[in-house]
């Protein structure tokens, strides 16, 4: 895999693509490596212009680049979820995580014990219970 | 006529048009006129894990759209036609009736030349835009709701960028 630094300058390796519209990846990584100086684990993809084949061929580079096996993205409906699901397609070692948010990655960052794609599952269950409503109706509600 | 958007859109089911036009349209269905798409049940699967639940989308290559448009048409659900090439969409113009275009991305390829940050286009496909508009067809570029629609002179012209 490709090694990244963190913010406190010691080599990390990539573990996983981030993905999505806007400037939404580089964004998510920032606040990861602000939080966690763990940043350098994810490698943010952004992809403004660009037609489907060629963001299907910008993810797929960075896959081959860094080695890594997980990708997360924004959107269900994404073009770069969209993407992910074709490069992905037959593969049995690679996952896809789409509807990422911050605890997910925050999450991900810190199993490091374990392969980036148990690592990536593990995760995106702890980004899908992270999500709390609270307000009028009283109390905490996990969504 | 419950087609409200006729769209031409490289990336054709994405976010932009599952919710940026779907949610303040209320679109309840898409129907995505692709040959190569028609033909392929994987593809199919693809785009239609794309939309929500209570979106259906309807595959059909381009001469079943032109046979059954006009029933999509009576359907009382707010609808968005979805092509993603010029040509497609020509075709529905010139045997199904389409008076209005929604240029929402046409991305960078070879050959292409950029007239908006989501609209690039060749020679042949400038040309095809200005036959159909000179037909009486609508076009303008919108790449979601919020933003201005841009007519076709000032994306040719330059006007726009």
């Amino acid at each position: 895999m490709s090694d990244g630094q963190s913010a406190g300058g010691a080599k990390v390796e990539a573990r996983a693509i981030v993905a999505g519209h806007g400037d939404f990846a580089s964004g998510l990584v920032s606040a990861v490596d602000v939080i966690t100086g763990r940043g350098a684990q994810l490698i943010p993809v952004a992809v403004p212009g660009l037609c489907a084949e060629d963001i299907e061929k910008l993810i797929r580079e960075r896959m081959v680049e860094s080695g890594v096996k997980v990708i997360f993205t924004d959107l269900q409906a994404g073009s770069c979820t969209m993407a992910a699901r074709r490069i992905l397609r037959g593969a049995d070692d690679a996952v896809l995580i789409a509807g990422v948010n911050l605890p997910t990655l925050l999450d991900f960052v810190f199993a490091e014990q374990m392969a980036p794609v148990d690592a990536a599952r593990h995760s995106a269950e702890r980004g899908r219970a992270a999500i709390t409503v609270a307000g009028a109706a009283g109390g905490v509600k996990h969504a | 006529m419950t087609l409200v958007l006729n769209r031409i859109d490289d990336r054709l089911i994405h976010g932009q048009v599952v919710v940026g036009w779907g949610q303040p349209l209320d679109v309840r269905f898409i129907l995505l006129v692709d040959d190569g798409v028609a033909a392929s049940e994987w593809e199919q699967e693809l785009y239609r894990m794309g939309a929500p639940p209570e979106m259906d989308v309807y595959f059909l290559n381009v001469s079943a759209a032109i046979d059954e448009l006009p029933r999509y048409r009576a359907d009382s659900r707010h609808g968005i036609l979805l092509t993603g090439d010029i040509g497609t969409m020509r075709r529905l113009v010139e045997e199904a009736g389409i008076s209005t275009i929604n240029l929402g991305g046409i991305h960078h390829r070879a050959g292409r030349t950029q007239r908006l940050r989501y609209v690039f286009l060749n020679e042949d496909e400038e040309t095809a835009l200005r036959e159909l508009a000179a037909r009486g067809v609508a076009i303008t570029a919108q790449d979601v709701p919020g933003a201005r629609p841009i007519p076709l002179d000032d994306i040719l012209s330059g006007v726009a960028r």
